[in-house]
């Protein structure tokens, strides 16, 4: 068996590419389609990351709108340092920050994060012997790979359904980290936590969505 | 040498390369022996791997008309 974990995730992390570079010139020269191009694959998951903070449909699809409003201001600073995405986050983070401070209806993420208190470890605990070896070693799994994972669209809808049931703030971290490829800096960045805090939520939240895969995957 | 649950607690950090060397060393030797964590440490990539397959999974989202309005206005400002 060949063992690749070792190598680092955040090699696979958007860095900011030709493609953004590209889309920046044709956003400045005013090209429409590019702009509705990038309204319509991002304000998805704009939206999506803002109702974990607001419930209301209306006030999330607002705090977009505005965003979208001030990235327009933006973009002709943009420096390109960060991809367009993860500056775009940002702008997103900062503006739900900002109204959740004169409007009860949205949660700070910093409550968020202090209300996500349960262990990854306990998770597990079950599975190990006093001693720390396994109890009940982790089943194998009908599929080994990404591709043959792909072509199960019923356990990738589990997956996407347990990403959802998520505690709110593990659910954030791990949306951006590893579904919108963020880097762990980046992610750090745009929700103002530390690098700690951020792997721990990651921790808890990949955790538990690979236990989530074994219940429909394990034989 | 590391317990398997240990080697799990610090499966995240480490995939992410964050754990100092001599840590890293324990583990990787331990996963030489383990086969048992080497599946639970695969089984977590795997995971990371196919949340990267949920992006995308909205249905791409039509301009609203105040943002296409935005944006000509917006051009509009800088040409004059």
């Amino acid at each position: 068996m060949t063992f690749t974990v070792n190598q680092r995730a955040d090699a696979r992390t958007e860095t900011p590419g030709a493609g953004d570079r590209e889309l920046l010139e044709r956003l400045l020269a005013g090209d429409e389609a590019a702009f509705e191009t990038l309204v319509a694959t991002l304000h998805g998951p704009m939206l999506r990351f803002v109702r974990t903070f607001v419930s209301r449909a209306d006030v999330a699809e607002e705090v977009v709108q505005e965003t979208w409003l001030t990235v327009l201001r933006g973009l002709q600073g943009f420096e390109g340092r960060s991809s367009l995405k993860t500056w775009i986050f940002h702008i997103l983070a900062n503006r739900a920050r900002t109204r959740a401070t004169r409007d009860a209806r949205v949660i700070p993420f910093a409550d968020l994060l202090a209300a996500d208190d349960e262990t990854a470890d306990a998770m597990l605990e079950s599975r190990f012997t006093p001693d720390g070896r396994w109890s009940e070693p982790p089943a194998r799994w009908q599929v080994e790979t990404p591709e043959a994972l792909l072509m199960r669209g019923e356990v990738m809808a589990q997956l996407e359904a347990a990403l959802e049931t998520l505690p709110p703030a593990q659910r954030i971290v791990v949306t951006l980290r590893d579904v919108e490829g963020l880097s762990s800096e980046e992610v750090c960045n745009v929700l103002e936590i530390s690098e700690t805090n951020q792997r721990v939520l990651l921790h808890r939240g990949r955790t538990r969505l690979r236990r989530d895969l074994a219940d429909a995957l394990g034989r | 040498m590391l317990t398997c649950r240990e080697v799990t607690s610090k499966a995240t950090e480490y995939i992410e390369g964050t754990l100092p060397w001599t840590t890293r060393l324990q583990i990787r030797l331990h996963l030489m022996m383990c086969w048992m964590c080497r599946r639970y440490l695969a089984q977590l990539e795997l995971t990371t791997k196919a949340l990267r397959h949920l992006a995308g999974r909205d249905a791409p989202t039509e301009t609203p008309t105040p943002l296409r309005e935005a944006f000509r206005q917006w051009t509009n400002e800088r040409r004059r």
